[in-house]
């Protein structure tokens, strides 16, 4: 592959925007002219933020790449860079063909236009001449199934049938070099997949695709390589399969203990060597079981009678603690390992992700205090049968029993 | 890694870099998207009358009505006098046509073209003042089926029009360069302040009433003079009716100084335009 021509190189590139700050801003006219009088030269306070910072790399032909991060890792920046929509701050990038992009399915479709039209306005839109369309005029109805619509306004299309005759359009272009922003989320399960399958052909036929994605079983099963970004800059580059799996441990690893993630406070007479929650992940209502595997070290032989706590915090906000001296339980702790487990009956977390800090100590007194030493993430469930909870606003809910309506005494309406 | 080879590919396409300053126009490149200008201006043509009963028959309706009104009340509130014993209607038909259809909707289109398009210039590539330009041509289109009510109306009252006619398209060019040329900045400042928009109305119904549009420059008193003719489109309107009743007569100095007005006014436009449109996409 790496003997193949050159499609696209980039060289250095990064894209700034400067945000100027609420306080800075002048509230009316006035104020602005009169800092402005008063202060000739001074100029507003601006953050730099770089959306994308020294991007390189070398695409050859017929490579389908894939672009994957979190959401504002810059992977749409890139792509309107790359698609000249926006202009890059520093670097280069040259381009070895003829670019489509497609960023949006449906852009310019006219709501009032037909669908007839919109296939011309689309096709312009998106770079192609007349004559182009016309050719593949019958394609495009075809691959859409919408012949039946075609000189009726779009406005009155389903959604359905509207992103049909959006995608038939943008599949229809034929540069060298085709940019695609996850375009694939929309449209049911079948069209999907057509979709799909018309990204496999495209990709077959040699064309270089530069193609942004959340969607990681798209790009296993397109790309032939892919690039992470994190934060604006590159991460990884390589081979698919890698560089997803990279991606999708690079986030929280949840339910695993990792007590070097966090800090660590105490004299760790006793320690804890290990934590865990069975099931794992568990589901909102259910019965969990939190389990401490303590460590004594053998040259220290005074008794120790400890109390234990399991902290959650959701966003760094504590929210439900368990604890033992809350319902009277202290252990003894004999030299060598030691399990304890605490069983909470009913899980009041709604579905999400937490943190969890864990305390082992004697009294008010910390031995062995590791903070952020877990990730949770609480699967959806019932707190009663067949209803399942969601998060409205508060991580933590109560089970609760309901009755009424109940007649009262009619109201007494005095002056 | 091998050492890339450039055999095959001597010379990219197509560079993309930071740019800086003032840019060129690009002509190659416009001449390149101009089926995207056709498709642009069609589909504002076809868009702008769509439901409606009446369709684009309101293109002749809209400066029928308003040439009654001005007529109404120029001519016989104020009882001010068409030069030449022109029918008053017929007179404030030609302002309305030369100001309404040709400056003041050009100018409003132009200016909302960036802001009114946003969804796609924050979406996709082309030359940004494709959108300007393909929405100027489709004002184009609404001024030529009024010139053929004008003519209809001309037949009517008989006032056939002499050889001076000549003179009226280079009229409708001055008048299009200057609201191209300041509809161009506003446009480009419309993207980071929406406030242009909001000015805009306000300031065309300004103009309508401070140029002479339904009335004749001969009835502004003389120390007002001056003023009016720095405003570029009195002499332009005056020349416009000039053109078609041969009635009056144009300073041509004046006529002049417009002009160049307009020439300045489409060339700063279109630089000042370029140089801020690399920004649009971010900010929009």
């Amino acid at each position: 592959m790496s003997s193949s021509p050159l499609a696209v190189r980039a060289r250095d590139v990064g894209k700034m925007y400067t945000i100027v700050h609420n306080a800075q801003k002048e509230e009316t006219l006035y104020a602005a002219l009169s800092n402005r009088l008063r202060h000739p030269f001074r100029r507003a306070e601006k953050e730099r933020f770089w959306a994308l910072r020294d991007i390189s790399f070398d695409i050859r032909e017929g490579e389908v790449v894939g672009f994957i991060g979190k959401n504002g890792a810059g992977k749409s920046t890139l792509l309107k860079v790359l698609s000249r929509i926006t202009e890059p701050t520093t670097g280069e990038i040259d381009l070895y063909g003829r670019v489509g992009s497609l960023l949006e399915v449906g852009t310019g479709f006219h709501p009032e236009l037909t669908g007839r039209e919109n296939i011309y306005l689309n096709g312009g839109i998106l770079g192609m001449g007349r004559r182009e369309i016309d050719r593949h005029f019958d394609e495009i109805v075809d691959f859409a199934g919408t012949e039946k619509f075609l000189d009726t306004p779009v406005k009155r299309y389903s959604s359905g049938m509207y992103v049909r005759l959006a995608f038939a359009v943008a599949a229809h272009l034929n540069p060298e070099i085709l940019i695609i922003d996850e375009v694939l989320s929309v449209g049911d399960a079948d069209f999907q997949k057509k979709c799909l399958g018309k990204m496999h052909d495209v990709a077959a036929s040699g064309r270089t695709v530069l193609f942004v994605s959340h969607n990681m079983t798209a790009v296993l099963n397109l790309c032939t390589r892919a690039v992470l970004l994190a934060g604006g800059r590159m991460v990884a580059d390589g081979n698919t399969a890698d560089v997803v799996s990279r991606y999708l441990d690079d986030g929280q690893e949840y339910g695993v203990f990792r007590p070097d993630r966090g800090q660590r406070d105490g004299d760790r007479r006793v320690s804890i060597e290990n934590f865990g929650i069975t099931p794992n992940p568990p589901n909102t209502g259910e019965a969990v079981d939190l389990v401490f595997d303590l460590v004594r070290s053998e040259k220290d032989t005074t008794p120790v009678t400890v109390d234990l706590a399991v902290e959650f915090l959701a966003d760094q906000n504590r929210v439900l603690q368990v604890y033992s001296a809350h319902v009277g339980a202290t252990f003894p702790v004999a030299v060598g390992r030691t399990r304890i487990t605490a069983t909470v009956d009913m899980l009041p977390l709604t579905p999400g992700n937490y943190t969890i800090d864990l305390w082992v100590g004697v009294g008010d007194t910390g031995i062995d205090h590791i903070r952020d030493c877990y990730s949770l993430n609480v699967l959806p469930g019932c707190l009663s049968d067949g209803v399942f909870v969601d998060n409205r606003g508060s991580p933590v809910v109560a089970p609760s029993a309901w009755r009424g309506p109940e007649p009262q005494p009619p109201m007494q309406l005095s002056r | 890694m091998t050492p890339t080879d450039f055999s095959t590919h001597p010379r990219p396409l197509l560079t993309i870099r930071p740019s800086s300053g003032w840019a060129a126009i690009d002509l190659r490149e416009m001449w390149h998207f101009r089926d995207l200008f056709l498709t642009l201006a069609e589909r504002d043509v076809k868009v702008r009358y769509k439901q409606t009963a009446l369709g684009a028959v309101w293109v002749i309706i809209q400066p029928l009505l308003s040439a009654g009104v001005l007529s109404f009340v120029f001519g016989s509130v104020a009882k001010l006098e068409a030069p030449g014993k022109i029918p008053y209607f017929l007179f404030a038909f030609a302002g309305t046509l030369a100001f309404s259809s040709v400056f003041s909707s050009t100018l409003t289109r132009v200016t909302n073209s960036m802001v009114g398009n946003q969804q796609l210039v924050s979406k996709v590539y082309f030359p940004r003042l494709i959108l300007p330009f393909s929405t100027t041509s489709s004002t184009l289109l609404d001024f030529i089926v009024g010139l053929g009510m004008f003519m209809v109306l001309l037949l009517v009252y008989w006032q056939l029009p002499g050889a001076n006619v000549l003179l009226m398209p280079v009229c409708v060019v001055v008048l299009l360069m200057l609201a191209l040329g300041a509809g161009l900045m506003a446009t480009a400042i419309a993207v980071s302040y929406r406030d242009v928009i909001h000015i805009l109305p306000v300031a065309t119904q300004f103009l309508l009433y401070a140029s002479p549009v339904a009335y004749a420059v001969a009835e502004v008193p003389d120390q007002y003079l001056l003023l009016f003719y720095l405003n570029p489109l009195t002499s332009v309107l005056e020349a416009f009716r000039w053109s078609v009743f041969g009635v009056g007569e144009v300073p041509w100095g004046w006529f002049g100084y417009s002009a160049a007005v307009a020439v300045g006014l489409l060339i700063i436009g279109a630089f000042s335009f370029r140089r801020m449109e690399r920004r649009f996409a971010d900010v929009i």
